[in-house]
C-alpha cells in the first residue's frame, strides 16, 4: 500500500466521508474510490453496492479480483427536542447503531434525570451546530414542535444534505413550517427530503412506536440513499 | 464496515509510525468462512521490530501473520495467508473457533 493513498483514506475517514480502499490483488495496487466518484475497472454498480451495505469484500471484475474495503463513518443521530420520543429514540439508536445526541435550550426538558448516559446539550441548536456541524451521514431528527427551535437546524440539515431529515408535525404544522422554510431560502426539492408527519407510516401511535417508525425511517434513508446525486 | 475510530485505529497508527520513520506492514482480513472471529477488511499493523497494534482473529493467528509480516517488510513483495482448522498448520496457529480466514499482508511504502 502506498503511503499517500494510506493518507487519503485517513483524511477521508477524518472529514467523515465514505470512502473504500479498492487493492488488485494480483498486482497490489491501490486506489481509493470516494462515494460518488468512478474508479477505472471496477463497475460504479459495485462501489455502490459496498458503500450502501457498508460491506467490505472482494469482487471479480475483467478477469481481476480486486478487495474492497469499505469505510463508512458512523452514522449519528441528531435530535432536537429533549421529549419522551427522544427517550425512546436514545435508548433504541445504539442498539441499531447509531450515535445519538439530543439538543433542547430548554432546561426544564433536557434534565439529566431523564436522559441518564444519553449525550445532552441544554442549549440552542445553532450554537451547539456551530461547534459540531452536520453532515451527510447525520440524520437530524426536529421533535420540538416549536419553530424557534426546530427551523434552524431543519435549513440547516437541508443545505448540508444529511442523509435523513424529518420533522414531527400534522400536516398542517407541516404546511406552515414549509412556507417558513421557502421564506428562509429552501427550494422546494430541498423541503421535499424532510420527512413529514416524521417516520415509516406503521400507524405508531405511542412515543415508543413513533420512535421505531422514526429509526426505520432513518435506516430506510441510510440503506437506500441516492449515491452520485450529490449533496 | 469500519468505523471511524479514534486514535486506536490501525491505519491511523500506520500513518503514525511510518511519519516517524519506521518500516510498516498492514494485514488485512480478506475473506472469511464459518465462525471467524474478525470480520472482513479488519487490520493488524505491524512495524519491522514485531511492533503491532490491532488484529484480524482475536489473538489466534496474530504471531504467526507478525512473522510473515516481518518477512514481507523485509522482501517488500506482499503476501495472501490462510488460516483455518483443515490447514496442516492449524495445530500450531489455528483458529480455535472452526473458521477459516484468508488474510492480504502488504508493506506499507
Amino acid at each position: 500500500m502506498r503511503i499517500e493513498i494510506l493518507k487519503q483514506l485517513n483524511e477521508a475517514k477524518r472529514a467523515r466521508r465514505a470512502a473504500i480502499l479498492v487493492t488488485d490483488l494480483a498486482t497490489g495496487e491501490d486506489r481509493l474510490a470516494l462515494e460518488g466518484e468512478a474508479l477505472d475497472g471496477v463497475s460504479t454498480d459495485a462501489l455502490n453496492k459496498a458503500f450502501l451495505s457498508g460491506k467490505s469484500g472482494l469482487v471479480e471484475e475483467g478477469g481481476k479480483s480486486f478487495f474492497l474495503n469499505v469505510h463508512v463513518p458512523p452514522p449519528r443521530i441528531v435530535v432536537i427536542g429533549a421529549v419522551h420520543i427522544s427517550q425512546a429514540l436514545a435508548a433504541m439508536a445504539p442498539v441499531a447503531g447509531f450515535d445519538l445526541e439530543i439538543i433542547d435550550p430548554r432546561t426544564a426538558f433536557a434534565t439529566p434525570e431523564r436522559f441518564a448516559g444519553v449525550k445532552l446539550t441544554a442549549d440552542w441548536p445553532e450554537d451547539v451546530l456551530k461547534e459540531s456541524p452536520l453532515d451527510a451521514f447525520t440524520a437530524l431528527v426536529a421533535v420540538t414542535h416549536d419553530p424557534k427551535i426546530d427551523d434552524y437546524p431543519l435549513v440547516s440539515a437541508l443545505k448540508t444534505g444529511c442523509f435523513y431529515i424529518g420533522a414531527l408535525g400534522s400536516r398542517k404544522t407541516h404546511a406552515k413550517r414549509v412556507e417558513r422554510l421557502k421564506e428562509a431560502g429552501c427550494t422546494d426539492a430541498q423541503i421535499a427530503r424532510i420527512s413529514a408527519p416524521i417516520g415509516l407510516d406503521i400507524g405508531a401511535s405511542t412515543p415508543g412506536e413513533i420512535a421505531v417508525a422514526i429509526l426505520g425511517d432513518i435506516i430506510q434513508a441510510l440503506r437506500k440513499r441516492a449515491i452520485g446525486a450529490g449533496a | 464496515m469500519n468505523d471511524i475510530a479514534g486514535f486506536d485505529d490501525p491505519l491511523l497508527i500506520a500513518e503514525g509510525w511510518k511519519n516517524e520513520g519506521r518500516d510498516v506492514a498492514l494485514a488485512t482480513v480478506i475473506e472469511t468462512w464459518g465462525s471467524a472471529p474478525r470480520p472482513v477488511g479488519s487490520h493488524l499493523v505491524i512495524d519491522g521490530e514485531g511492533n503491532f497494534h490491532g488484529s484480524v482473529s482475536g489473538g489466534c493467528v496474530e504471531g504467526a501473520v507478525i512473522t510473515e509480516a516481518m518477512d514481507v517488510i523485509g522482501s517488500g513483495s506482499s503476501r495472501m495467508l490462510e488460516f483455518g482448522v483443515a490447514d496442516e498448520t492449524a495445530w500450531r496457529v489455528g483458529l480455535s473457533c472452526g473458521g477459516r480466514i484468508r488474510v492480504y499482508v502488504e508493506k506499507v511504502a
